[in-house]
């Protein structure tokens, strides 16, 4: 026996075999690997994102017309896509933001274990999978058709951003209600409270810094649609602020129609709309988090 | 040599903190007012009978504690006395069970109504995750007091009555979690005591808090008795002999036959009658500590 003892008179505190220490240096390396594995795409996208999108962004590339694809990247801006994203996407947010969370709420301070309760649960699981194209086909299939040439606008593209946000709202604020401890209803419940109140005064204060976290990542993800705007919106590339009347565009479309043209130009400014885009996004993020610690902060 | 009665037990836990000695005073002779009139009631849980034939009476301004083994329906029965086996899917309850001679299982009454009356705390400390201050005076708010004078003398007023002013009143904004769990129980006392009920009702109060804690939370009890009833259930026995006036004792009737369990009352009465006189002899055994 090879009494392996570091200290004179001391006792071996180490894994006493060398093969369960093998193992776990083996999987602890291997999270490592799987870990850089995950940033190379990641800072491969936002590098090249901000390289060939940085030097385009200025005021006036955000604020001007989009000029004629064959001008040079100097020329006009992405004012009306910046505009239209925007508005299109807080529309979108306002309709199914509300709706998604007293859904939640129905699913699980009221639904119980109704048939009702399982079908709608069931349903915005599926929804989540459904291809945003569909959500725009939809849209373009209920809305703008039957409204004829007047049928394209910022607010059909908000329609269809709405019906992808939806079951990501539900699915989100659901998760987060259920983590509200029962204690806490039933403390609630003690001193009188109707059920109303206690959802109202206990079960949704408790639960909202998720939900309002939940929802902007839900805002976030619809920002970078471009699939449920094509046949919503009519992408034009003329500035319209009206949201209900008259064809509109948004970052996300221009990315398709400029990254396609043959012209410098035209491709440099689908750079600079991916870089404003993922900025649009990464702001989303910091005000979630910043909401989320906000209304956590009697959470411990 | 005929020993006379002792009128008072004297009991010492050996330890040399302070206001740990405790005495268990024998109840009033004269029971005042029945708060509640407990008649035959059996509860269900669906097709299980978690209680068979309940009877008793609990009176004004007296501790009334439930001891028995788990599963003996002790806390099933305090938790039909303020409604909340409503809450419970497929909870039902049979019998006669009246508070100030209402029925509290009549038609139209309001489980809400109830509840404001009757008010409960639980086994483990459940502040909301708001400031102290708005745990206190959340049960006020949603009974509609919106005067912020008022608020705050209603919050300073339980708050003492909690034993807890003192140890929070220069930190009434900061959140109701951040607390011991000692802390955090008689702030939940006093978010119940807020809406003034008529009685309290308390499920193991102190199981989940340390022996300082615990005695802390028995000196309050023995307070609150002054203005409300109390009914509580303890696992402890010597916590039912320091606090409470009256004792009844729950276990549980097993049918070999048909391989059901369902909790009885085995008896009830003066607390001290119970502990040293007992007349069924499941109570001696388990109020002597041979049974479980």
């Amino acid at each position: 026996m090879a009494a392996v003892t570091t200290a004179p008179g001391g006792v071996d505190l180490r894994e006493p075999s060398g093969w369960r220490r093998a193992k776990s240096q083996f999987a602890t390396g291997a999270m490592w690997f799987a870990f850089v594995c995950l940033l190379v795409p990641l800072g491969f996208v936002l590098v090249t994102v901000i390289a060939k999108g940085a030097s385009i962004i200025n005021w006036r590339f955000l604020t001007a017309g989009i000029p004629p694809n064959v001008l040079p990247a100097n020329f006009g801006g992405m004012g009306p896509a910046v505009l239209g994203t925007l508005e299109i996407t807080a529309f979108a947010a306002v309709i199914a933001i509300p709706l998604g969370i007293l859904g939640a709420v129905y699913l699980n301070e009221y639904g119980g274990n109704r048939p009702l309760a399982r079908l709608l649960s069931f349903l915005s699981d599926v929804m989540t999978g459904v291809p945003s194209i569909v959500m725009g086909l939809f849209i373009y299939t209920i809305w703008v058709i039957p409204n004829g040439l007047t049928g394209l606008s910022g607010m059909a593209g908000s329609f269809a951003l709405a019906c992808l946000m939806l079951p990501i709202v539900i699915r989100s604020s659901y998760e987060m209600l259920r983590l509200v401890p029962d204690s806490l209803r039933q403390g609630s419940y003690a001193l009188g409270a109707t059920k109303a109140r206690v959802v109202l005064t206990v079960v949704l204060p408790s639960a909202i810094g998720g939900i309002v976290s939940g929802a902007l990542l839900a805002v976030a993800r619809a920002a970078g649609e471009t699939a449920p705007l094509l046949f919503t919106i009519g992408v034009v590339t003329a500035n319209n602020p009206n949201l209900f009347s008259g064809s509109n565009t948004a970052l996300s479309a221009q990315i398709w129609l400029n990254a396609s043209q043959p012209y410098v130009g035209a491709q440099a400014r689908a750079w600079g709309s991916a870089l404003t885009l993922i900025a649009i996004t990464f702001i989303l993020m910091i005000v979630a988090r910043l909401v989320t610690a906000r209304f956590n902060r009697y959470s411990r | 040599m005929e020993q006379p009665e002792p009128d008072v037990v004297e009991q010492t836990v050996s330890t040399n903190l302070p206001r740990l000695e405790t005495r268990v005073q024998s109840p009033a002779t004269m029971p005042g007012t029945t708060i509640f009139d407990v008649r035959n009631v059996s509860i269900w849980y669906g097709s299980f009978k978690a209680v068979t034939d309940v009877s008793l009476p609990i009176y004004e301004n007296e501790v009334t504690a439930f001891i028995g083994s788990s599963g003996s329906g002790k806390s099933t029965v305090l938790r039909a006395l303020n409604r909340m086996n409503d809450l419970v899917p497929g909870a039902r309850v049979d019998g006669e069970m009246t508070y100030r001679g209402a029925d509290l299982y009549g038609k139209g009454v309001s489980a809400t109504a109830v509840r404001r009356r009757i008010g409960m705390v639980f086994q483990k400390p459940n502040p909301f995750p708001k400031s102290i201050y708005d745990n206190v005076a959340y049960g006020p708010r949603i009974n509609g007091e919106r005067n912020k004078a008022r608020l705050d003398e209603i919050v300073e007023r339980s708050l003492r009555g909690a034993a807890l002013w003192d140890e929070v009143k220069n930190r009434l904004k900061q959140s109701g979690l951040a607390l011991s769990g000692g802390q955090a129980q008689r702030l939940c006392i006093a978010r119940t005591i807020a809406v003034e009920p008529d009685v309290v009702l308390m499920d193991e109060p102190a199981s989940a808090l340390d022996p300082i804690a615990t005695l802390a939370i028995e000196d309050l009890i023995r307070e609150l008795k002054q203005n409300y009833t109390i009914v509580i259930v303890t696992h402890n026995m010597q916590q039912a002999t320091r606090v409470s006036d009256r004792t009844a004792f729950f276990s549980v009737l097993t049918d070999s036959k048909s391989d059901t369990r369902t909790g009885i009352l085995v008896e009830h009465g003066p607390t001290q009658q119970i502990f040293e006189d007992p007349r069924d002899n499941r109570t001696q055994a388990y109020v002597t500590g041979r049974i479980g």
